[in-house]
């Protein structure tokens, strides 16, 4: 057995070491807001934070990931709030199926870099493929999610 | 257009047909295919056969059914919008259910960019129905007449002393009010829409936005086991043998099935390509049983595909004439003979794939004699005919549950991945979910067509093009039902290339011969992609040759204003699609000094009925490129709604933009040498640019497509933009491959 700390709630499964979490935390825990796109760490539609850190999970063993943290879109943070808000005044989504990845992604860069620049998105997001190409849209939004958030501290 | 009857469906039948618990007035509609009418309804309840569905409960909430699929389009979203606007609906009551594949629906075939085309009067109809019934309620209970009422924002008011019925509270009268007559519906004006033509969000965002939109994958029954496919490496290649034990080992594996390739009867369905199957505990363990599977290969014919050497030849037949398509007109030879200047080039655009971010996928449960399945398809009612003739099942007893697609492109209209669940699940009496790796889905598509094209044309004196034959090639989608169809198909040249939109007097069209020997599909605009690329790429070459600005040169080449009528309700007019070439470059600021090294470059084009016009502005610097700017103008007539037609416009730049930087599948002895995004890239956030999307305003006008025509004017446009940077032709894509990315 094997105890995973996701968004805050504990699950005891039965998987093997080397299982990447992607499948552990759609299959066994069925968790399927995190979603599978390329197995190998280039589309980002897995993305998960562990530990604060984003991770695509399509990569990682669950060996790695026991006793730490993992957020997954299913959670919820100050900045994933300020990020769907902001999702939503943009309408960035065609297909969603990327959506969930790309919101995990900047959370991240919000969680670290509170007012990003165009190029700190960039260097952020690129890690993650639209293929309906939602791009100029999601960059947008961050920068709304950024104006959200300091309206709501004034 | 014709609406014979609306009917409405009692409670019971409703409940019966759809399993949905509801009450109050259920109206249901029939759609012939494509045909904007509504046929008359069968009076036997039990066959009823609606398209269409509103549902408005004693809450007042409002289900729709859309029975097209939703792939990123947003069509749940624009379908519903249409009915609540006729309906004068609050759209905080409406909701959308997602129809089973059923021919009662009519055509549920998403693809074409038809949905709103040939949906929205059918739908804007169901509303106004259902709003006369409401009035027709309310009118009663206030013992007055229907004209003294008005529907508004989901009450109907009394005009005499503005006393409110909200529509929840009409349910029950107005389900016994007589369906009006097909004569008497009165359509909204224009002026009055509400939420046609405006910007309304996805009904759909917080689903997309909080994980739990379910795509194919997501489903999940009790004890489903979880099934990856090995398949031969060349298309139609088949097993010889199989050592099994590698696999078995993998823990969570459960069993591993060769399964045979299904072959469609000629002319329709998909068939499955078969292989070796791994039945597994969860996906990943499929995947690793999978990988650990050694198979022996019979190669079969496709095994002499090389890219390289089929591009050369089909270069080399291009040299040659072809078969002469009607459509051609004038004297070409002529042309040539008292022309100024000549000139010729031939352009290339590879084999490409969909790769949507969902991979292909299905969940099957075969029962005996009935089967259901849950997959994220674009055509359910060819999955659903489908998996009846292959496994001899009546057709009623499969049902076909239509979940969201993660991206379809046209890679989900074809129905291989749902087949292989249904025969998995057979084998191993249970529920299984089929997933595709990413691999599997570049190395096993219905790939789109490569193209080649060879262009000649002639300049008169006054730098007039007087001539222009135009050579294509490509392996036709047809290969793909028919074997042997060597040729391009009348629907295929008719993307593009034989109703070329320039105004030229003597213009060929020949086509040769291009054999299949991968399994070709369409993608996201089709063969407008190569008619595209081509026409416009060589238009600016021949402006060039004139010393002529590219902008006034299109134009003139248009011709005078005029209207083609053809055989289709949406004709083609010229001066539609010089407005939004002006309206682009004017956005552009075409002709306005630039800065050094960079350069501007226009593509237009006429498809799906739309009209669309991009200006692109790249940069070159150290020999590469970056675009930097790209202007889109679409004239679609009646526009749903904008922001999602905006949406879909800045998504086709991007997606033009893969086209152009980097798509390219090739094959080497038959198999496909490219398998997931680390070797078929895809444009990323860094390399997008501005994208600056302009609407044409023609309310007017019946609308038109606009999830594929946004794309095929991308690559020309840029690699007009490359010339005018640099002087440099690109006349074969991707860029990638030239060094210049």
């Amino acid at each position: 057995m094997k105890s995973l700390s996701i968004n805050g709630k504990n699950f005891s499964i039965e998987a093997q070491n080397e299982m990447p979490l992607l499948w552990a935390i759609r299959d066994i825990i069925g968790l399927t807001g995190t979603k599978f796109g390329c197995g190998l760490s280039q589309c980002g539609a897995c993305s998960v934070l562990i530990n604060g850190n984003l991770m695509k999970s399509c990569s990682i063993p669950i060996s790695y990931v026991e006793g730490k943290e993992i957020f997954t879109i299913e959670g919820s943070s100050k900045n994933l709030e300020f990020l769907r808000e902001a999702w939503h005044q943009g309408n960035v989504p065609q297909c969603g199926f990327c959506q969930s990845g790309q919101l995990i992604a900047a959370t991240a860069l919000l969680d670290k870099i509170e007012k990003p620049t165009n190029e700190d998105i960039d260097n952020a997001m690129s890690g993650n493929i639209c293929r309906c190409g939602t791009y100029t849209r999601i960059k947008k939004a961050i920068h709304k999610a950024v104006e959200l958030k300091m309206n709501d501290n004034d | 257009m014709i609406m014979t009857k609306i009917q409405n469906l009692s409670r019971r039948n409703f409940v019966k047909v759809f399993g949905l618990a509801t009450g109050g007035i259920i109206l249901g509609c029939n759609v012939s295919g494509d045909k904007k009418e509504f046929v008359p309804s069968s009076s036997d309840k039990n066959s009823f056969s609606p398209n269409l569905f509103v549902n408005i409960n004693k809450n007042g909430k409002i289900t729709l059914i859309a029975s097209r699929s939703e792939m990123g389009q947003g069509i749940r979203t624009s379908l519903a919008s249409a009915i609540a606007d006729e309906l004068e609906a609050d759209w905080d009551y409406i909701s959308v259910e997602q129809a089973v594949g059923h021919e009662k629906y009519g055509n549920q075939n998403t693809d074409g960019s038809r949905s709103v085309r040939t949906m929205l009067e059918p739908m804007r109809k169901m509303g106004a129905t259902v709003k006369m019934m409401l009035i027709s309620a309310a009118s009663k209970r206030w013992g007055i007449s229907s004209n003294e009422c008005v529907a508004e924002n989901h009450y109907i008011r009394n005009t005499k002393n503005n006393e409110k019925i909200f529509f929840g509270d009409l349910v029950e009268e107005a389900s016994k009010v007589k369906i009006p007559d097909t004569e008497n519906i009165k359509l909204k004006e224009i002026k009055d829409f509400k939420y046609i033509g405006k910007n309304l969000k996805s009904i759909d965002l917080k689903d997309f936005t909080n994980g739990t939109a379910i795509y194919g994958m997501d489903k999940k029954i009790p004890n489903m086991k979880f099934a990856a496919i090995a398949r031969c490496p060349v298309t139609f290649g088949s097993v010889k043998s199989i050592n099994k034990s590698d696999a078995k080992n993998i823990k969570g594996v459960d069993k591993i099935i060769q399964i045979d390739r299904l072959v469609p009867p000629t002319g329709k369905f998909f068939g499955m390509l078969g292989g070796v199957a791994v039945i597994a505990n969860n996906t990943w363990a499929a995947f690793q049983g999978k990988l650990n599977l050694d198979i022996k290969w019979d190669l079969g014919d496709n095994k002499s595909y090389n890219t390289d050497s089929y591009n050369q030849k089909i270069k080399k037949r291009l040299q040659k004439n072809g078969k002469l398509v009607p459509g051609s007109r004038g004297n070409v030879a002529t042309a040539f003979k008292e022309s100024k200047d000549i000139i010729e080039a031939t352009y290339h655009v590879p084999h490409l794939v969909h790769a949507p971010m969902e991979v292909p996928n299905a969940t099957a449960w075969f029962k005996g004699d009935s089967c259901e399945v849950w997959a994220p398809v674009q055509d359910p009612q060819t999955v659903r005919s489908e998996i009846a003739h292959f496994f001899n099942l009546a057709l009623e007893n499969v049902t076909v549950n239509v979940t969201f697609l993660g991206g379809g492109f046209g890679r989900k209209s074809k129905s291989d991945f749902v087949v292989e669940a249904v025969a998995l699940s057979k084998e191993i009496n249970g529920p299984v979910q089929v997933v595709w790796t990413r691999e599997d889905d570049i190395k096993h598509s219905f790939y789109h067509s490569t193209s080649t094209q060879y262009l000649k044309g002639s300049l008169d004196k006054e730098g007039q093009v007087s001539g222009w034959l135009h050579r294509a090639a490509f392996p036709s989608i047809v290969s793909s039902f028919k074997p042997l169809s060597d040729y391009a198909s009348g629907f295929e040249l008719g993307q593009g290339f034989i109703n070329n939109p320039y105004q030229i007097e003597n213009f060929r069209f020949e086509n040769a011969k291009a054999e299949a020997y991968v399994r070709i599909g369409w993608m996201r605009s089709v063969i407008h992609i190569h008619s595209g690329f081509g026409i416009n790429s060589f238009v600016d070459e021949l402006a060039a040759k004139a010393n002529k600005d590219p902008l006034e040169f299109h134009l003139e080449l248009l011709g005078i204003d005029r209207v083609i009528q053809g055989k289709s309700e949406h004709p083609f007019n010229s001066k539609r699609l010089k407005n939004v070439l002006k309206i682009a470059a004017k956005k552009s600021g075409w002709g306005k000094k630039l800065p050094e090294g960079h350069g501007l470059g226009l593509a237009i084009h006429y498809s799906f009925y739309s009209y669309v016009a991009t200006i692109v502005e790249v940069s070159a610097k150290n020999k590469k490129i970056k675009i930097e700017n790209i202007w889109t103008a679409i004239d679609c007539g009646l526009v749903l709604n904008k922001d999602n037609v905006k949406n879909q416009l800045e998504g086709a730049a991007v997606f033009g933009m893969s086209i152009a930087l980097f798509g390219k599948i090739t094959a080497k002895d038959g198999a496909i040498e490219q398998g997931n995004f680390d070797d078929y890239l895809m444009t990323r956030m860094k390399d997008t640019p501005n994208i600056d999307i302009t609407i044409i305003d023609n309310m007017e006008t019946a609308p038109s497509g606009v999830g594929e025509p946004g794309v095929p004017v991308i690559a020309p446009a840029i690699c007009n933009a490359i010339f005018s940077a640099t002087g440099q032709r690109v006349r074969t894509l991707p860029l990638i491959d030239l060094g210049l990315i």
